[in-house]
């Protein structure tokens, strides 16, 4: 199994060229052909598909290593314990987090946000608010309106520009002593706009704020440091970077861990039980109740270890011109109006199609070998702000090619002709 | 992309983009709106009813092309059919665009959505407005509430 950066030292990872047939090659859902075209996958902000490494880190685990963990004195017990845990350290690295007692693992984004509204409510009171913005996805929303609900809270959002960039003058004006708490994407599922999570961040501590970002799609794109960042909870998909589907990881700090209640109970969130008192374990198994998704934890390691090893700056630089290259090609087919021009953005291409809906659209790429997304993309709001009801969106990976591109604006100008 | 041109037929386009019997109903006793949350398709039927009779139905809302042509052949099926006529033509077209037609029946106009049936994805999108038509023949003649096809 190759990939690319394999035969190159680490320290030079990051300055190779970037050789993105090679790459492809790790990815066997890539060979196949649609109607007898090649498949052209620009559908990975919805997922990616899986390297070699990956998909056979779930393999080796169900062939050879498949026991339950933290608890059986057998060896399978042993490999596949010492494999889990293996895991939480690719994680730990991946963000950069201090330490491993602050990775916890879920089901993805949408439970890590879950999670930790849902712990938060201990915190919250009639007349706080929780502030997000007008940019995020269903899963950074509702968890913070069913937390406000319970608890009298409100939930205040921080408005977008034209571009779909957060107005960070409303942003900082919105953040005042009522505040609570304040999350947001890292990077939008729906626009690709990056947000400047620094300077938000810094605004939230300067007001004594702790902030969670959504880092489901900047996972995939960026190299992350927790550390760097100062935020107070992180929160991945593994399907969203190349890792299997079920799984994913939250970031929080050890203090903001310790002081959450766990949201969940069962077994392995203990450390002993009876019927008056439950003590509860440590940290990270506080927040993991019940066997976890042992193999899915595993493949996400494997994961890690891929975009490491492929270079996370070098993927990072690749993907940009490629959407650089993306963004100059569809500005130039007829009708088509870009949703989502924020100077910073990363891996999205978000469109509608004068008079064609997005469906529609989607129907005609699909015939022609080409997998993009059509819809609203759980982010509502996002739409309305626009005032469209949907957007048709390709969504850049790792291996993608301007081939792909040059297919994906053809397939545009067709739709074109055929419903003008 | 032959089956391609299976979907999108000439008159399915042409429905499409000119849509007929679009807009309010002056004269409606019945309504319904339908919602399609998979793609934001929303569309709302009104029907006035005679007796038993569809004397008049027209359509507003926006979708993609096949759930506008739906609803737009939808309006010039049912008309002056009774409920039950109407009721009986939603459920041949269901089995058509969901690919088991019952032998022998006559689609007339409706048989360009054969296609559809190739398309699971946009099995939805076709039949939103009939669904939308039943919730609203089968509403008391108050203000229904919406329906959808998930």
């Amino acid at each position: 199994m190759a990939i690319a950066s394999s035969e190159i030292g680490t320290a030079d990872i990051e300055t190779a060229a970037y050789d993105v047939e090679r790459v492809r090659e790790d990815f066997p859902l890539l060979r196949q052909t649609i109607d007898g075209q090649p498949l052209a996958y620009l559908d990975n902000a919805a997922t990616t598909q899986k390297p070699q490494p990956v998909i056979d880190a779930l393999m080796r685990f169900y062939t050879e290593d498949c026991s339950n963990i933290h608890r059986s004195v057998h060896r399978l017990g042993e490999r596949a314990t010492e494999q889990y845990e293996a895991a939480r350290g690719k994680v730990r690295k991946f963000l950069n987090a201090a330490s491993e007692r602050e990775i916890v693992f879920v089901r993805g984004t949408t439970e890590a946000i879950n999670l930790v509204a849902q712990s938060f409510r201990s915190l919250l009171a009639a007349g706080d608010e929780v502030l997000i913005t007008g940019l995020e996805h269903h899963s950074n929303i509702v968890p913070w309106q069913l937390a406000c609900e319970a608890t009298g809270a409100k939930l205040k959002v921080a408005p977008l520009n034209e571009r779909g960039e957060v107005d960070l003058d409303a942003y900082r004006r919105l953040l005042n002593p009522r505040t609570r708490i304040t999350a947001f994407a890292h990077i939008s599922n729906a626009l690709g706009t990056v947000n400047p999570i620094a300077e938000m961040i810094r605004a939230a501590h300067a007001q004594g704020v702790p902030v969670l970002v959504d880092g489901a799609q900047a996972a995939p794109h960026l190299a992350l440091d927790v550390r760097a960042l100062d935020c107070e909870f992180y929160a991945i998909s593994g399907h969203k970077m190349y890792g299997p589907t079920g799984i994913g990881a939250l970031y929080g700090k050890q203090e903001w861990l310790e002081r959450l209640p766990p949201w969940q109970g069962g077994g392995d969130m203990i450390r002993s039980v009876t019927f008056e008192k439950t003590t509860y374990n440590e940290l990270p198994y506080k927040f993991e109740a019940g066997t976890p998704n042992i193999a899915g934890t595993i493949g996400l390691g494997a994961a890690c270890d891929y975009l490491q090893a492929l270079g996370r700056d070098r993927i990072a630089r690749y993907e940009h011109t490629l959407l650089a290259y993306g963004t100059e090609l569809l500005a130039a087919v007829p009708g088509l109006r870009m949703v989502g021009t924020a100077a910073e953005k990363a891996g999205v291409l978000s469109f509608t199609m004068n008079g064609v809906h997005p469906h529609d659209v989607g129907t005609v790429l699909d015939s022609l070998g080409v997998a993009v997304r059509a819809g609203h993309h759980c982010a509502q709001p996002v739409m309305d702000r626009f005032e469209i009801p949907a957007t048709t969106r390709a969504s850049l990976g790792l291996y993608n090619t301007r081939a792909e591109l040059d297919r994906l604006a053809a397939g545009l100008r067709r739709v074109e002709e055929m419903f003008r | 992309m032959s089956q391609l041109g299976d979907l999108y037929q000439e008159l399915i386009l042409d429905h499409s983009k000119r849509p007929r019997n679009f807009g309010r109903l002056a004269g409606a006793n019945r309504m319904a709106e339908g919602f399609n949350r998979m793609c934001g398709d929303k569309v709302t039927i009104y029907v006035e009813l005679e007796g038993d009779i569809v004397k008049d139905v027209r359509f507003e809302g926006s979708g993609c092309a096949i759930s506008t042509a739906s609803a737009s052949l939808l309006t010039g099926a049912v008309k002056g059919k009774t409920r039950a006529e109407a009721e009986t033509l939603f459920e041949n077209f269901h089995n058509l665009v969901t690919g088991a037609p019952t032998p022998g029946i006559d689609f007339g106009k409706l048989g360009v959505f054969a296609g559809v049936s190739e398309y699971p994805a946009r099995v939805k999108c076709a039949s939103l407005a009939w669904h939308t038509l039943h919730s609203a023949l089968t509403a008391e003649a108050t203000e229904p509430e919406p329906v959808s096809t998930e």
